[in-house]
């Protein structure tokens, strides 16, 4: 479990990351989602304790990072698949993370097989490496310690589509074991596809947060009939306010329950009920970063 | 070897929510941080260059010195002179290169006491220090027994015990000054830069200062770290002289390096 207490980051006058407290649970993959430059980098590595926290403080396992003997066993981390020497090879590579935490030499073809690197490649120099490569590379150094917490910076970056499944598969199993995952992106698909709990953050602040699934239904309801007019009519008679999208169905903030609750006793036939889903949260995802792009000025004159 | 896949404690692999791993021990951040400085060819190559320049030195020294110069101190000391040269290079690049690499992203997080992954350099600074001296020894007894025999004079062994090991004592003082800029700076480049400018550039303008300015002339040998390093080098005479190393040693390595070592444990690694 990662449990992140006020966590603020100053330098000087600018805020990057303003007092955000949130829980990665057990078993859980979580989502750390925002724009770029909204302060995840900085505060993941205040997590581990490569940056100092101005306030606030983080604890894995109730522990700060500081605190752990072994590290490396109890919490894999990638923050930068690149930040490697460009001239030792992959296989190196996991050898020193191996040798470093006292786990059996084994362990590094172990995890080379498991990040489907062929033996030809991990003896290949990093600087030679795609992206995708080291994005395989940098799991395989954070799970070599068969550690119980991730903490991973845009694992799914460079890495193809099939790519991103297996990642969503690797961490789903990993998580269904009971271990705790935190990893960020900027891109709202990739982590629909792989977390189950989701922390916005926008300008430094946590925006929104909370379940996949409860996140997905606040992002509201679109409702279809064959007569829109009637379905207008019969939601705002209960007290429903709704928008009419470009392809004739409308949205609305209220839940799907509700929705077909009025239009049942407004006598009109649906042919689409459902959550508002992707596209919502998307939506949902770019107001929210939006907004808080807006307060930012009137932010600068207050402080 | 039956079910169990480990053969220590430490060892064990298991998915549960185990905390009581042992610490790591100095022992084997030592033993990786030394794999570290030999695994990347520019490191290899670096290391080798002691090696192949003290060869070199050697050869050169039989080949072209006049005979009454065939003694083992001058073998030594040319087959010693790379090693005074590259190995602060060796220890300033083991600590910038987590910088300028970034691989202390993954360093630090391997281990988090930055105390302790920089201890742990500067004892594998040491161990291939006193590694390349022996080396330097070996190499300049066999010149010097090559050296005597071609030139048809008698070997002479006018380096004492107490002699080499001030040389080492030198080396290991050339390698504090790498060490010390490898935390102040934290960069590659910069650092290599200063320490040039230190060993090459300053020595310079010193000699000239106290050539031209009386006060400084006795100030210099407590002040100029590269002048009074000599007094090692060429063995030492008095208490007088292990003072102002000291000293010198004070001003240029701890004063600095302690304030290295404060902004290698306050910045940001990222």
């Amino acid at each position: 479990m990662i449990a992140i207490d006020s966590l603020t980051k100053k330098y000087g006058s600018t805020t990057v990351v303003r007092d955000i407290s949130f829980t990665a649970r057990d078993g859980r993959v979580t989502g750390f989602l925002g724009p770029n430059g909204a302060g995840k980098s900085t505060s993941m590595r205040m997590m581990v304790g490569l940056t100092t926290p101005t306030e606030g403080r983080a604890t894995i396992s109730g522990r700060q990072f500081a605190d752990l003997p072994n590290p490396g066993r109890e919490v894999g981390v990638m923050l930068d698949a690149s930040a490697q020497h460009a001239g030792r090879t992959g296989r190196e590579i996991l050898t020193i993370a191996q040798q470093i935490m006292g786990v059996p030499a084994s362990r590094v073809t172990e995890l080379l097989d498991l990040v489907s690197l062929t033996g030809a490649e991990a003896d290949r120099r990093v600087g030679n490496y795609s992206l995708g490569m080291r994005q395989r590379l940098g799991i395989a150094a954070a799970l070599i310690g068969d550690p119980s917490t991730l903490i991973l910076d845009e694992p799914a970056n460079g890495l193809d589509p099939a790519g991103i499944r297996w990642m969503r598969d690797l961490l789903r199993d990993y998580a269904d074991d009971g271990g705790t995952v935190l990893l960020s992106s900027h891109l709202l698909t990739e982590i629909e596809i792989i977390a189950d709990d989701i922390v916005m953050i926008g300008q430094g602040r946590i925006v929104s947060q909370g379940a996949k699934s409860e996140l997905l239904a606040a992002a509201g309801t679109v409702v279809r009939a064959a007569d829109v007019a009637a379905l207008r009519r019969a939601l705002t008679t209960a007290g429903v306010t709704t928008t009419v999208c470009e392809d004739g169905s409308l949205r609305t903030d209220a839940d799907p329950a509700l929705v077909g609750r009025a239009a049942y006793d407004g006598g009109v036939v649906l042919t689409e009920l459902r959550n508002a889903d992707s596209g919502g949260l998307e939506e949902m995802f770019l107001e929210l970063t939006a907004d808080t792009q807006r307060d930012q000025p009137s932010e600068r004159t207050a402080a | 070897m039956t079910a169990t896949t480990a053969d220590t404690a430490d060892n064990t692999v298991t998915t549960g929510r185990r905390t009581d791993f042992a610490p790591i021990p100095l022992s084997r951040v030592v033993r990786v941080e030394l794999r570290k400085m030999f695994d990347t060819r520019s490191g290899f190559w670096l290391i080798a260059s002691i090696v192949i320049t003290g060869l070199i030195a050697t050869i050169a020294t039989v080949a072209f010195a006049p005979a009454e110069d065939l003694t083992y101190y001058n073998f030594a000391k040319a087959v010693g002179f790379p090693i005074t040269v590259i190995l602060p290079m060796v220890a300033l690049l083991s600590i910038t290169s987590e910088w300028s690499q970034r691989s202390g992203l993954t360093t630090f997080t391997y281990v988090s006491s930055r105390r302790r992954v920089v201890w742990a350099k500067t004892l594998s600074a040491v161990i291939i220090a006193v590694a390349s001296m022996l080396f330097a020894f070996a190499a300049g007894a066999v010149g010097n027994v090559v050296g005597s025999t071609i030139a048809d004079t008698s070997t002479v062994w006018d380096l004492s015990v107490g002699h080499a090991l001030t040389i080492v004592l030198g080396n290991l003082v050339s390698m504090s000054i790498g060490t010390m800029l490898g935390m102040l700076l934290r960069s590659s480049a910069g650092g290599l830069v200063m320490y040039f400018v230190l060993v090459l550039l300053v020595p310079n303008l010193t000699s000239l200062l106290a050539a031209s300015q009386d006060w400084f002339k006795h100030l210099q040998p407590w002040v100029d770290l590269p002048f009074s390093q000599t007094h090692l080098f060429d063995g030492m005479q008095n208490g007088t002289q292990w003072a102002q190393v000291a000293t010198a040693f004070t001003l240029w390595v701890v004063v600095p390096g302690f304030f290295g070592l404060r902004r290698v444990m306050r910045s940001e690694v990222k």
